[in-house]
């Protein structure tokens, strides 16, 4: 087949490009001759940037109205497959909508989908995925058999996003076919969780709570010492799995990648759930009782101690700079 | 109400997993037990039954060997009945064939609602609630941490990125449940007991007309090309708090220059 197309499921929020998006552009256009990205929406506000990070032309769906990008962009991509004028790949990122495209796209094409990808490497006239599997320990690479569509999901944080000095992308529509009953989910109300401070997944410090901190109240501790450090505070599958804290703070393989500074593992013994989420930091600090704990084996500092009685400490020290 | 619960059994993921060095997929020779990804689907489900005041929880659930120690689990808890498909050549299915295998299965239960986790605990790729819903031209909601019906439509909170979207939806639907929005109740003695004499109506891909050259090892359009050990970051200091780890910590930090 030959890597002459690949098309970016693009995302995008008030006219501004999502990261996820960029990082896809910043791999893609080393890998095809032709980058394109599919929107929903205007497509115009967003053609510079798109551009500017690879992006040859930027392809419009329509106005979603209230509907859900899922079945619209899956069907258009589908469609432009079916007349011949589709892409040989298709990349989407791991995040809510992306699966969606994604899974939509592999049935209506008869394609399967290679997940959790962290990196795309060129094979011959084909791309591989290479997917972490053990908490990280083991990297899988994974090819399609077929000739048809290759459509990969890459988790966010993959590829670092990087302005190449491109012009902006050509501006362009495609066609959406007969939805039918799939498009039978409309959105009549969206809600903002406020946080203050850096979102999760883009803050340079982290501080993550786990089961050792006990329970929901002590879990103060994390949101005091995130806002001192100016970060974001940061939770195990265990702990929002028990409610403490919404699923928006979960780092890990069912959660968000982080990649920050500093990486606060609090209570946390690093069940590779979690280590896929947060291995990448650029510095770890862990606390834990359990000197057996797998997450001392990431850390650059790690304490072996109580985090009842190490944290009201370190808060004490921040408070007094 | 027909609530159709997809589940899937999976090797207990507190022993540790390996990869079968021939086929190059996980090891499954062991006891499978019910994903606990799934248990939130199950206790959603019987939660709107018990709202409807009427209908069942029905399980979906498919395997190559007619396993069934984690459909009990969901029985117990209090789903009605279940269909296995269990057809040795299910073995190798990759997510596409595993939605095909269970569309076809879920179309026997004329649900009003199906439910899913958001990905199973030991694939994770989480494609396989949306390939249902494509395959049999629904709606899906994924994400889901609150699900009401009333007059046919489903009311559910999905999460998003920075916070939730209040969406409706027609029925039936595909809704896929996010892990720990519900407390799973704890199988009851009785409910034990009963679990034990629930029907599960076990099913081969014959019966439910699929060729067994589309699943499986025979129908997978993925080939693994290579596995390695990830480079592996190395670990650093470790020390005993001797009531002077945070001076330690404040050190760390100063020398990042992120204080």
């Amino acid at each position: 087949m030959g890597l002459s197309k690949i098309w970016i499921y693009g995302e995008a929020r008030e006219g501004v490009v999502a990261t996820t998006t960029l990082e896809l552009l910043a791999r893609a256009r080393s890998l095809a001759d032709t980058v394109d990205v599919v929107v929903h929406g205007d497509a115009s506000p967003l053609a510079a940037d798109l551009g500017a990070h690879g992006a040859s032309s930027v392809l419009s769906v329509g106005d979603l109205g209230e509907g859900l990008p899922g079945p619209r962009v899956a069907s258009a991509i589908a469609g432009a497959v079916s007349t011949g004028t589709g892409p040989d790949v298709v990349l989407c990122g791991t995040t809510y909508d992306g699966r969606d495209v994604a899974g939509r796209l592999s049935a209506k094409l008869d394609a399967p989908v290679i997940t959790n990808v962290v990196d795309l490497v060129v094979d011959g006239d084909r791309l591989l995925g290479v997917e972490p599997v053990f908490g990280g320990t083991t990297d899988v690479t994974t090819g399609f058999t077929g000739a048809g569509t290759a459509i990969f999901l890459v988790r966010p944080k993959s590829f670092a996003a990087e302005d190449a000095g491109g012009a902006p992308a050509t501006v362009g529509a495609i066609e959406v076919g007969d939805l039918g009953n799939t498009a039978g989910a409309v959105v009549k109300n969206r809600f903002v969780e406020e946080s203050s401070g850096p979102k999760l997944d883009e803050a340079s410090i982290v501080v993550a709570g786990g089961r050792g901190i006990g329970d929901a109240e002590k879990y103060e501790m994390i949101e005091t010492l995130a806002t001192l450090l100016k970060g974001a505070p940061g939770a195990s599958r265990a702990v929002v799995d028990s409610g403490w804290v919404p699923y928006s703070y979960q780092v890990g393989q069912t959660g968000k990648v982080v990649k920050p500074a500093v990486y606060l593992a609090c209570g946390i013994s690093g069940a590779t759930q979690h280590l896929v989420g947060m291995k990448g930091s650029q510095n770890i600090i862990a606390i834990n009782k359990d000197e057996e704990a797998p997450i001392f084996g990431v850390a650059d500092l790690g304490i072996v101690g109580d985090v009842h009685k190490v944290l009201p400490k370190l808060i004490e020290a921040l408070k007094a700079r | 109400m027909i609530v159709v619960v997809c589940v899937k059994q999976i090797p207990d993921p507190a022993d540790p997993g390996a990869l079968d060095p021939e086929t190059r997929t996980l090891k499954r020779d062991v006891k499978l037990i019910l994903d606990e990804s799934d248990s939130y689907g199950v206790e959603m489900g019987l939660q709107l039954v018990d709202a409807a005041g009427e209908g069942e929880v029905r399980l979906v659930s498919m395997v190559p060997n007619s396993e069934v120690s984690g459909l009990r689990t969901a029985l117990a808890m209090g789903a009605e009945s279940a269909v296995l498909v269990s057809d040795e050549a299910l073995a190798g299915s990759d997510a596409l064939a595993t939605a095909k295998v269970l569309a076809a299965a879920i179309r026997r239960c004329e649900p009003d609602l199906i439910l899913t986790g958001t990905e199973s605990s030991d694939g994770y790729t989480g494609t396989v609630p949306v390939q249902v819903a494509e395959l049999m031209g629904l709606p899906s909601v994924t994400f889901a941490k609150e699900i009401a019906v009333a007059d046919g439509v489903a009311t559910v909170k999905r999460q998003t990125e920075d916070g939730y979207d209040e969406i409706e939806c027609s029925l039936p639907a595909v809704v896929s449940v996010t892990a720990g929005v519900v407390e799973p109740r704890y199988p009851s003695f009785k409910g034990i007991m009963a679990a034990k004499n629930k029907p599960v109506d076990e099913v081969d891909l014959a019966g439910l007309g699929i060729d067994p050259s589309t699943v499986g090892w025979a129908g997978a359009g993925q080939e693994i090309t290579d596995i390695a050990e990830a480079p592996v970051r190395e670990a650093g200091e470790v020390i005993v708090d001797e009531g002077d780890a945070h001076e330690r910590i404040m050190a760390f930090l100063d020398d990042l220059k992120v204080l």
